[in-house]
């Protein structure tokens, strides 16, 4: 039996000072996701292979719910379907109790295909159709506004309708978010919401039950929660007292971090994150404290995102090829690029061999198979020695790569979702050129029947009739 | 090709320049490597003792080779 192979490797030893933190390598090596093994999947579903851990989804939600009922007596998620809208995902946390949270008719149709009565999902942001309107008005849900224009075609909608839909204000504040997301909604500081509000309740046609912000994303400070939910209490409470509306839910949005790491950031996000709890602590001591009486608390939603499905996501790949660039550096071409792996833009991915390795690492920089200069998974890692074929295990990638994925050179892959037991069940199917062709249509004149198409009338030969 | 007559290896992986004052780790194929070039054996006798020791495609020790004798040169190990 021959020896395992490790390519030869020598490295200078530097005097400088150490890094404060010690050698901070990621090299445990990652054979299995749930007990399945990272080899059989790769073998079974092809490379490179998304892999959601159902066990996760599941715990990410109870534990988010139960952080905020232990501490506010009415909570209810809406599951951000832009997050990840994969069918399965999203019946795993409408399973355990969510709403949906859509923000395209697309997303709204995908909302009831998988089961959620109308009144459960809520319509959010600044594209809404005419008829994507009407739908969601004969189905009950409830429309977040976003600006007048919407909030006026909303109006002549509603002319004719016989029940008064049901909508929320969504509402743009100062918190303390540095950039302020004053994109969307109505801002509050400057009377725009108030504005929104005072139409709606007097239009008489519109029934307002809700008030809505979302601060950003990946937000690393409970702080802001704290403001918004004061400044939204308040606005409920003006609504009731001033226009005798009482609000029947403030929704705060999503936005807290996952423990992936910031690129740039100084420490990985597990040492920097606060958990859940402790914004959930900052909102509900907020919204008790706020004036209203127990009986009347206003519903909390809650529509997290990267929070429930970050760290249920992995992406599986191989290595390509191992190369020297000019400098002298490591390089390590992956078979998965940015195409595929979208928030390697944003985050420094954990990733880990899934095989044995020695104790020796070499720095590297991490490319994808793309043909272009921006895929660039890692600028620098610390990894143990890869070789073609040797298998690896990116971190985290649950959030907004299975929807924000581009085909783009290389065909997305599949997506594998293992049960609770750990068993494989393949949720989407790599794409093939058939279907990325399915859409394609060719004029007339440029089909091979076409008179003038055959590359031997024409003037430039083919290949095919020059060659012996 | 040849290593510098006075590079100081060890058995553990510890290389050390006396002529600019560097050392370097070097992992077990890479130390075992350097021990069979002091003793002066030829690069094809070499590969041909890996390849019967060790589970490596011939293309995959090949390319290795090259990039450990560019490393070797990088830090002027090489005469
Ligand atoms: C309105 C709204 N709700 C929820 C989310 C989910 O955000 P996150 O994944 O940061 O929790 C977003 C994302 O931008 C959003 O725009």
């Amino acid at each position: 039996m021959k020896q395992r192979y490790e390519r030869p490797l020598i490295k200078k030893l530097s005097a400088g000072p150490l890094n404060k933190f010690g050698a901070r390598t990621e090299t445990q090596p990652v054979p299995d996701i749930d007990g399945a093994p990272v080899k059989d999947l790769l073998g079974e579903f092809g490379s490179p292979l998304f892999v959601l851990s159902e066990r996760q989804l599941r715990r990410n939600y109870q534990q988010a719910v139960r952080a905020f009922r232990t501490r506010y007596p009415r909570v209810q998620f809406a599951w951000s379907y832009k997050t990840n809208y994969l069918n399965a995902v999203c019946r795993v946390f409408h399973q355990e109790g969510a709403w949906a949270e859509v923000v395209s008719g697309f997303e709204y149709e995908k909302a009831l295909l998988n089961g959620v009565p109308g009144p459960q999902i809520i319509f959010n942001g600044p594209s809404k159709s005419r008829a994507e309107l009407e739908r969601a008005c004969a189905l009950d849900s409830v429309i977040h506004l976003d600006h007048f224009d919407e909030l006026y075609e909303l109006l002549d909608v509603a002319a004719t309708l016989p029940r008064r839909p049901r909508v929320a204000v969504r509402v743009n504040l100062d918190a303390g978010v540095y950039p302020q997301w004053d994109r969307f909604g109505f801002n509050l500081e400057n009377g725009q919401a108030w504005n929104a509000i005072g139409r709606i309740v007097g239009s008489g046609r519109l029934e307002l039950v809700g008030l809505h912000c979302h601060l950003g994303t990946y937000l690393l400070s409970t702080k802001p929660y704290g403001v918004a939910a004061q400044k939204l209490a308040d606005l409920a409470w003006s609504c009731r007292t001033q226009l005798n509306t009482p609000i029947q839910y403030l929704d705060l949005g999503g936005g807290f971090p996952s423990t992936n790491t910031l690129k740039g950031a100084y420490l990985p996000g597990t040492d920097t994150a606060p958990g859940i709890d402790e914004f959930a602590e900052v909102i509900a001591d907020t919204l008790q404290r706020a004036g209203f009486r127990q009986d009347e608390l206003p519903l909390l939603v809650l529509e997290a995102g990267r929070l429930l499905v970050d760290d249920a996501g992995y992406l599986l790949g191989t290595v390509l090829a191992t190369k020297r660039l000019a400098d002298g550096r490591r390089a390590t071409i992956l078979d998965f690029g940015v195409n595929v792996l979208f928030t390697s833009f944003w985050y420094d991915h954990k990733i880990s061999p899934a095989g044995d390795f020695s104790q020796h690492t070499e720095d590297t920089v991490l490319y994808g198979p793309l043909c272009m200069n921006i895929d660039v998974l890692r600028e620098s890692v610390n990894l143990p020695l890869l070789s073609r074929g040797d298998q690896v295990v990116v971190h985290k990638v649950g959030a907004y790569n299975m929807t924000q994925w581009m085909q783009f050179i290389t065909l997305r892959p599949a997506v594998v979702l293992l049960d609770e037991q750990g068993r494989p069940h393949r949720i989407r199917q790599a794409e093939t050129l058939d279907y990325l062709q399915q859409l394609e249509e060719m004029p007339t004149h440029l089909s091979p029947s076409a008179p003038g198409t055959s590359p031997t009338a024409g003037g430039r030969p083919s290949q095919a009739t020059t060659r012996p | 090709m040849k290593l510098k007559k006075n590079i100081a290896t060890s058995e553990t992986g510890f290389i050390f320049n006396p002529a600019t004052g560097d050392s370097f780790t070097a992992n077990a194929l890479a130390t075992e490597i350097l021990q069979l070039l002091k003793q002066d054996r030829s690069p094809a006798d070499i590969k041909t003792l890996l390849l019967n020791r060790y589970d490596v495609e011939p293309n995959q020790l090949e390319k290795d080779w090259d990039d450990l004798v560019a490393q070797l040169r990088d830090h002027q190990l090489l005469d």
